[in-house]
Parts: C-alpha cells; structure tokens; sequence
C-alpha cells in the first residue's frame, strides 16, 4: 500500500466538492453544444410566451370584427393585416396560437400515454400479452391514417359537441383521434427497452427484496426507458401540430369561430389573391413552430444518446 | 424463400381482415344515418322508408352487414354512390389515373434527387455541400405540405402569373400548346409534394450511408487499394441503399394520403379530393371504397418491402 500522497488527497478532496453528474446535467452540458437546438428552444419559448401573453396584451380583441377595416395590408394598426371580414389577424393568429399549441401538447401526451402503457406491458408480461399487443400495434400501423382522422372526426363531431359543447368537444374528439393513432412507435420503443432492462441485475435485486410488480415497472424500469419517449414526445407535439392543422385545413377539424392556425389557413385560402398576408402569417406560425420543436427533437436526440456523449 | 413468401402473404390476409372489421365498426357505430335526407323528410312515409332500409339491407344485423360488404368489396364491388348514382368503381377508374400521374412523377423525381444527395451529403459529411443538404432536408420537411403549397400558389400564381392555380384534367388544346399547358399546371403539386419526400428520403439515405461507412468490410475495401469511387459506390452504397429501398416502398402509401392535401390545394382531381367531396357530402360508400383502398395499399407495400429485404439482404434467413 501506498501513502497518499498530499497532492492525491487535494485532488481528492476538490473532486469531492464538484458537483455530482446525473444523466440530466450530462444532456445538459451536450445540448448546449447542438447551436440550432438552443435557438430552437429560445424561438419556441417567444412563441409560447406570445400566445400566453399576447392576447392579453394586445388591444384589438380576436373575436370582434370590423367590416369598415376589412383586408387591411399589413400596417402599425394591424401588424398582421385584417381578415376579408375584418378580424385583426395578429389577435387571431396569437389566440389561435393558443389552442394550435395545446392540441400538439395533449395529443402528444395522449400517444404517450398509450404507447407507454402498453410497450410497458407487452414488454414487462411477455408471452401471450406480448403477442396479443404487438399484434395490435401492427395493426394500428397499417391502418391508413389520414383517411381514418378525416373520418373519425368527421362522423363523431357532431356527437361530440352535443356532449361537450362546441370547443371542448372538438378538442377532446381532435385530441383523443390524433394521439390514439399516433402511439405506435412509442410502443415499440418502449417494449424494446422493457426487454433489455428487465434482464438487469438491479431488477432482480428489486424483485428479491420483494418489491411489488407495479412499482418495479414504473419506478425501476420506465425511468430507465425515459431518453428515447422524451424524444418521441418532442417530435410528437410538432407531428400532432401538423396533423392538427392539416386537418382544419381541409375544414374538418375546428369550427370557423375557433382561429387554430390550421382553421386560419383554411379560411384565407381563398382569398390568397387578395389579402395574402391572411395566408402568410398562420403558415409561418406553424412553419417556425415545427421547425423549432424539430431542432430541439434533434439536439435532444444528441444530448440523451449515450452512444454519442463526448465528455 | 418461397415458403417465406407464402407465409408472409397469408400473414396479410388477417391483417387486412382487422382493418376492415376496424373500419366497418367505426361506420355502424357513427352516429347519424345514412338515409338522413329520407329520415327528414315528411313526403317520404314510414312504410316506404322501411322498404328502403331493407332493400339496402340496412335492417339487418351489424355482423351479417359486414360479412355482405366484405364479399362484395372482395370481389371488387364497391356499391354506389349516394351522390352520383354510379358505381363507385367507375368514380375511382376515372381519378385513379390523375392521382398515380402526379403523385408517381412526384415520388420518381424525390427518389432521383434525394438517394444522391443522401449519398454525396454523408460522403462530404460537415462539408459545404452536407450544411446547405441537411439545413434544406430540415426545412423541407417541417414545412407542412398546406403551406408549401399555398406559398407557391402566392408566388407563382398571383405575384408571376406564371403558372395556372387550378389543375385542369379538360384541357383540349391540340398539340405541343396543349401539352405544354398540362406540364404547366402539374409543376406546383410536383414540387410541393416533391420537396416533402425528398427531404425525409435524403435524411434517411445519409443516415444510412453515414452508419456504412465506418465499417471494418469498408476499411478492407480502401486496404485493397480500391479507388475511393470504387469504394462508395459497390462497398458502401450497395450495403446502406438496402434499407432506402424498403423505406422507398414502405412510404408509398403515405404519399397517397398526403397527396389528399396537396390535391385539395390546387384543385387536382385525384382520389383524395374525391374523398374529401364524399366525407361533406356523407357520401358513405365513396368514403369507405377509398379507406379500404388506402388501406390495401399500405399492407401490400409492407408485403412488398418485407420482400425486397429478403431479396436485396442474403444475411436474412427464412425458416
């Protein structure tokens, strides 16, 4: 054995007072370096503040028209121009922002939820339950999916409003039908790592001090399957958000007095001759939305990739 | 590989059979009628409406209903259309080929132009060329298809008066002028559906040819003294083109449902505008024709790149 020598002690003791490094610190440090992935974060924070506060703040309410200020070009007045009957559209597009934003989040949330459930199940239990959900995953995969949506929300909204009143009915409809065609991939991906992690010497560990089922999958295994779901997630609020837009574009997603940027887009299309900036605005919206949540999916994907680290 | 295949061709038929029991449920459990307009009607009298629904079959129970639609649509008899009339076989005859001319030309031209990009971007990678491919793949394809098009409409249409904003399918000028016309009309929904499907496919060529190109067989190839064309080109390329080319299949039909927006944009007569007309019109036979139809299409395009897998890759083994 060798004496410690002083100057080992010191390099001892100043790596004990360093900071720990967890998983999250380590993504941090890896994500500051992805350039895009931090404007996107910076991009989507103003925008998501914008919705929450704009309507707030800006003086011309979304819901009131004024015929007299009809297909105003842009101007001090009205930032984002008027609407063939008159809306302010920057009022609209901020609003709109609000309820495009949130359908992305819950959707998301929503596939999550089921993806995750049931790639922890068929993972976790194996055998028949394994079989039975992974059939269903594949059959979910092969149904055409923008067919489906136009259809679903096509046939229940009339049912749904009935039962919910007209906005939250179509929310929870656009919602429910987005993130329940969309939970495959989370699934599988989640299964797969359910097989690995199961076989790992912490869960047995686990299991012989007795530690019930339940607890052992969400405490012990999920958070170790977290890297690829955060991913999925973030990619998956820019998909729902798109789905969500194609959809009320196509005039079968949310009613006309609910500006989502999608409903927006619709609106203006044909009057793109006219008052093209009532196209320009909503469009760019979504566009730098996507964008922004793809560069974070993107830098994140980097960041929570252990593979990639380089420290 | 002949057992495979016949094993994986029956493994098709329960899939497809699932995915049309999921269709006909969501049908008989919607809400609404699809006799509405009789249903109102005070001139139609009871007795009369009853004899409708039997002769449509309506009174029957649900599962009796949907083994009479499955033999039917099985044997290619889609019924007739509540709108038109007509047979809704005959409706699709007449969209299908628009829809096939500009979604293949479409898909044909992003397959040319994204496998080499892909191939030069991964090869250079961090260079120049890589920077502006990939920023441009990442633009492309989170700018959603309704937008794009919109965009162009606003810059080519309106501002240039360039190129028309509605596609015609009635153009009947003789000739080159003729011709010239219809290329003309079909050069916006091209590129917006192009753009999208170059970008996706460029992202996972580079992807592909990025995960090739560190491995040990590559290294041996440049040992050998192979040229470094040589080397991309038969060592690289044929081993990272393998998962392209079922993800060039398997994405097929995603570019005809994507195609129902693009379709709506500038007026296209395709089949998605079709169903789009039937969906407001409650057009239900219409509706259902076209979702089983989509629905064929992505599990014979999973048959076929499960196929081409097998073919492309001897590392797999079928027993």
């Amino acid at each position: 054995m060798q004496a410690a020598t002083p100057a080992a002690v010191e390099r001892l003791a100043g790596l004990r007072s360093q900071k720990p490094r967890s998983l999250w610190s380590d993504a941090w440090r890896q994500f500051r370096h992805h350039r895009l992935a931090l404007l996107g974060v910076g991009v989507l924070v103003v925008i998501v503040l914008a919705t929450l506060i704009g309507p707030l703040v800006w003086p011309i309410p979304w819901n009131v028209f004024d015929m007299a200020q009809a297909m105003q070009p842009p101007s001090l007045q009205h930032p984002f121009g008027t609407s063939d009957l008159g809306y302010d559209m920057l009022a609209r597009v901020l609003w709109g922002g609000r309820i495009s934003i949130a359908v992305g989040i819950v959707a998301m949330l929503v596939s999550i939820f089921l993806g995750t459930t049931i790639g922890a199940l068929a993972g976790y239990f194996g055998g028949l339950i394994d079989s039975l959900l992974m059939r269903l995953t594949d059959l979910f995969i092969s149904l055409p999916s923008l067919p489906l949506l136009l259809l679903v929300t096509y046939l229940f909204r009339d049912r749904m409003k009935a039962i919910f009143g007209l906005q939250l009915g179509t929310f929870i409809l656009i919602v429910t039908v987005i993130g329940a065609l969309n939970w495959m991939p989370v699934a599988r991906l989640v299964r797969a790592s359910f097989l690995s992690i199961k076989q790992k010497e912490f869960i047995e560990a686990a299991h012989c001090i007795g530690v019930p089922t339940l607890s052992i999958i969400v405490k012990h295994i999920l958070p170790n399957t977290l890297s690829p779901v955060i991913v999925a997630a973030t990619l998956g609020v820019a998909e729902a958000i798109i789905t969500e837009s194609a959809l009320s574009f196509l005039g079968l997603g949310f009613p006309p007095d609910i500006p989502t940027w999608g409903r927006l887009l619709y609106d203006g299309q044909n009057m793109i001759e006219f008052a093209p900036w009532m196209v320009i605005f909503p469009g760019l919206a979504i566009f730098l939305t996507v964008l922004c949540i793809n560069y974070v999916g993107d830098g994140l994907r980097d960041a929570l990739d252990p593979r990639r680290m380089n420290v | 590989m002949t057992r495979y295949l016949i094993r994986r061709i029956l493994t098709a038929i329960p899939t497809l059979l699932a995915i049309s029991v999921v269709i006909f449920t969501i049908l008989a459990l919607a809400p609404g009628d699809p006799l509405s307009e009789f249903a109102v009607n005070p001139a139609v009298p009871p007795e009369v409406r009853q004899r409708i629904r039997h002769s449509l079959g309506l009174d029957e129970p649900i599962p009796v209903r949907y083994v009479k639609w499955l033999k039917s649509m099985a044997t290619g008899d889609f019924g007739y259309s509540f709108r038109t009339h007509g047979p809704v076989r005959d409706l699709i005859v007449q969209r299908l080929p628009t829809t096939i001319y500009v979604i293949g030309t479409a898909y044909l031209i992003s397959v040319l132009l994204a496998i080499p990009i892909g191939v030069i971007s991964a090869v250079k990678q961090y260079s120049i060329f890589d920077n502006i491919a990939t920023t441009f793949a990442f633009i492309g394809f989170s700018l959603p298809t309704f937008f794009t098009g919109l965009l162009l409409i606003l810059i080519f249409s309106v501002k240039l008066g360039w190129l028309p904003m509605i596609y015609r399918t009635t153009i009947d000028t003789p000739g080159l002028a003729g011709l010239w016309e219809k290329i003309k009309q079909a050069i916006m929904p091209i590129t917006v559906l192009g753009l999208f499907q170059t970008a996706t496919l460029m992202r996972y060529t580079r992807a592909a040819m990025l995960e090739a190109i560190p491995q040990d067989y590559v290294r041996t190839a440049r040992a050998k003294g192979l040229s470094e064309f040589t080397v991309i080109t038969r060592h690289v390329m044929r081993n990272a083109l393998i998962p392209v080319v079922t993800i060039v299949a398997l994405s097929i039909p995603g570019v005809f449902t994507g195609a129902v927006i693009t379709e709506q944009i500038f007026r296209v007569p395709g089949m998605g505008s079709l169903l789009i007309s039937a969906i407001n019109d409650s057009d239900t036979p219409v509706v259902m024709a076209i979702t089983i139809i989509f629905a064929v299409l992505v599990v014979l395009f999973n048959l076929i790149a499960d196929i081409l897998y097998g073919v492309l890759d001897p590392r797999i083994k079928y027993d």
